[in-house]
């Protein structure tokens, strides 16, 4: 460890990916490509650990996600021990698999707060996207239900060139819902993502129109809706901070128990990733050689290392200069100081004029397949 | 924020020590609020029954100081939290 090792702090949040099961099958999916095998899933009483070796680590927010959370049967046996060891607990759903009976047990449980999933504000764009039959019926009858009991809900909407002129009516609808705030997240390109983007890259017109139908919906709503945008990426000239910086303020745990810096970071192939079954989650956090590997900004190459933004998006996301450069260390590609950044941009000129079929994600297999030959 | 307006939190935002960095701080969707000495007195004195004035009068007394300045001090941290929806407020 040199001078410059950064004081490592306690985590704020942790991301539970409780299973990768999923009734729909969404083209963005942020699950790895390589999805974790049912039979594979951390049992209840290893998750229960796992939420008291957060607490004790000073993890404050859980964010009960997946796939689809609901998928798992112990959910509400979940919630309860979660609440028990002191977290904040946030349900990430797209809502398919929640009865009104389960959103009670739910509400029983102590769970804080709902984050429902919009893959439309149509059932035709909403079924198509999320490749459900009946998909939205059923999502807006679960939101009538979160709002009967009272939770606090967000509405995440997740848009790309297909939905982008929806904008208008997901933000109505967040209203109409009672939902305290929206997440207009444009699509990320990770995980399912990556095999998307020349069906779902939006054009410079829809994400410059979506900046300017944000900004006047803020203003309008101020007090009513809390808007937080997620603007498109390959459109942008700085990158997003990843994380609030890697290993600075959450963590992930996969189905498996693998921990990971990001939901991503799998993608990067030089990285071994500890598991809460070998080892404590603490000295994962603070010791592990993934979230040890980018850190501060010691690892980083020119033009980030000599640049006065470092320690404003250190160098953006690992992954994504993975997937487009090749090399996790390199500058994001997003970034106008990059080498790369020109290439990018005619990349997403031309994704957002392709006409790829999208190419909905895979189902996880049940158990380990039989090696062959 | 007006003097007789009765701030309340609302459901899904609650305040909550944190053993480790033994702290306040205030829970809500998404975010946690590291809070300070000022900000957990001010926050533990919102209980949904009393108004705004109620509040920083009890607070003036508790801190032998003016009550326009405590109202001065109050009404950013609460006017902050109103406008990410943390806190609510009856009429
Ligand atoms: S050069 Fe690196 S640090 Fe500077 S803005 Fe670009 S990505 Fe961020
Ligand atoms: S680099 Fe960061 S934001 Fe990007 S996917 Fe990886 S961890 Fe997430």
């Amino acid at each position: 460890m040199n001078a410059e090792t950064p004081i490592v702090r306690p985590p704020i949040a942790m991301l539970a990916e409780l299973t990768h099961r999923c009734p729909l099958s969404c083209p963005y999916c942020s699950n790895p490509v390589e999805l974790a095998r049912v039979d594979s899933e951390l049992s209840t009483e290893t998750w229960k650990d796992v939420f008291r070796q957060a607490a004790d680590l000073g993890v404050l927010q859980l964010h009960l996600s997946g796939g689809e959370p609901a998928s798992r049967r112990d959910l509400e046996d979940l919630v309860c021990a979660a609440r028990d060891a002191g977290l904040y607990t946030n349900l990430i759903t797209s809502g398919i698999g929640l009865s009104e009976k389960r959103l009670r047990a739910l509400d029983e449980a102590g769970l804080d707060h709902v984050q429902l999933s919009l893959q439309g504000t149509t059932p035709e764009m909403a079924d198509e996207i999320g490749g459900y039959n009946g998909g939205f019926k059923r999502k807006m009858q679960v939101a009538e239900w979160i709002g009967a009991i009272g939770f606090p809900l967000t509405l995440n909407a997740v848009l790309h060139r297909r939905n982008l002129h929806q904008l208008p009516r997901a933000l109505e609808m967040a209203v109409e819902m009672g939902a305290r705030r929206i997440e207009v997240a444009t699509v990320q390109f990770h995980g399912w993502a990556l095999k998307n983007r020349g069906a779902l890259m939006p054009t410079m017109e829809q994400a410059r129109e979506a900046d300017r139908i944000v900004t006047e919906a803020r203003a309008r709503l101020k007090g009513t809706l809390v808007i937080d945008y997620v603007p498109a990426d390959y459109h942008s000239d700085y990158p997003k901070r990843c994380m609030g910086g890697w290993g600075s303020t959450g963590l992930n745990v996969a189905p498996d128990g693998k921990v990971l810096p990001c939901h991503a970071a799998e993608s990067i192939p030089h990285l071994s990733f500890d598991n809460v079954a070998d080892r404590p989650l603490a000295d994962i956090w603070y010791r592990g050689a993934a979230f040890n590997a980018y850190r501060g900004t010691d690892w980083m190459q020119e033009p980030c290392r000599s640049c006065a933004r470092k320690t404003v998006d250190f160098g953006g996301c690992r992954c994504q200069a993975m997937a487009v450069v090749g090399d996790p260390d390199a500058t994001d590609p997003v970034c106008v100081k990059s080498p790369h950044h020109g290439a990018l941009q005619a990349q997403a000129a031309a994704h957002s004029v392709s006409d790829a079929p999208l190419v909905h994600r895979a189902v996880p297999a049940r158990r380990q397949t039989e090696p062959t030959g | 924020m007006e003097p007789a307006a009765i701030p309340y939190l609302p459901r899904g935002v609650r305040l909550h020590r944190d053993r480790v960095r033994e702290a306040w701080v205030l829970l809500a969707p998404e975010r946690a609020i590291m809070l300070d000495e000022i900000g957990h007195a001010v926050l533990t004195e919102i209980d949904g029954a009393r108004s705004f004035s109620e509040i920083t009068a009890a607070l003036a007394a508790k801190y032998d100081a003016p009550q326009d300045e405590i109202a001065g001090d109050c009404a950013g941290l609460l006017g902050a939290l109103r406008a990410r929806r943390f806190l609510e407020v009856r009429e």
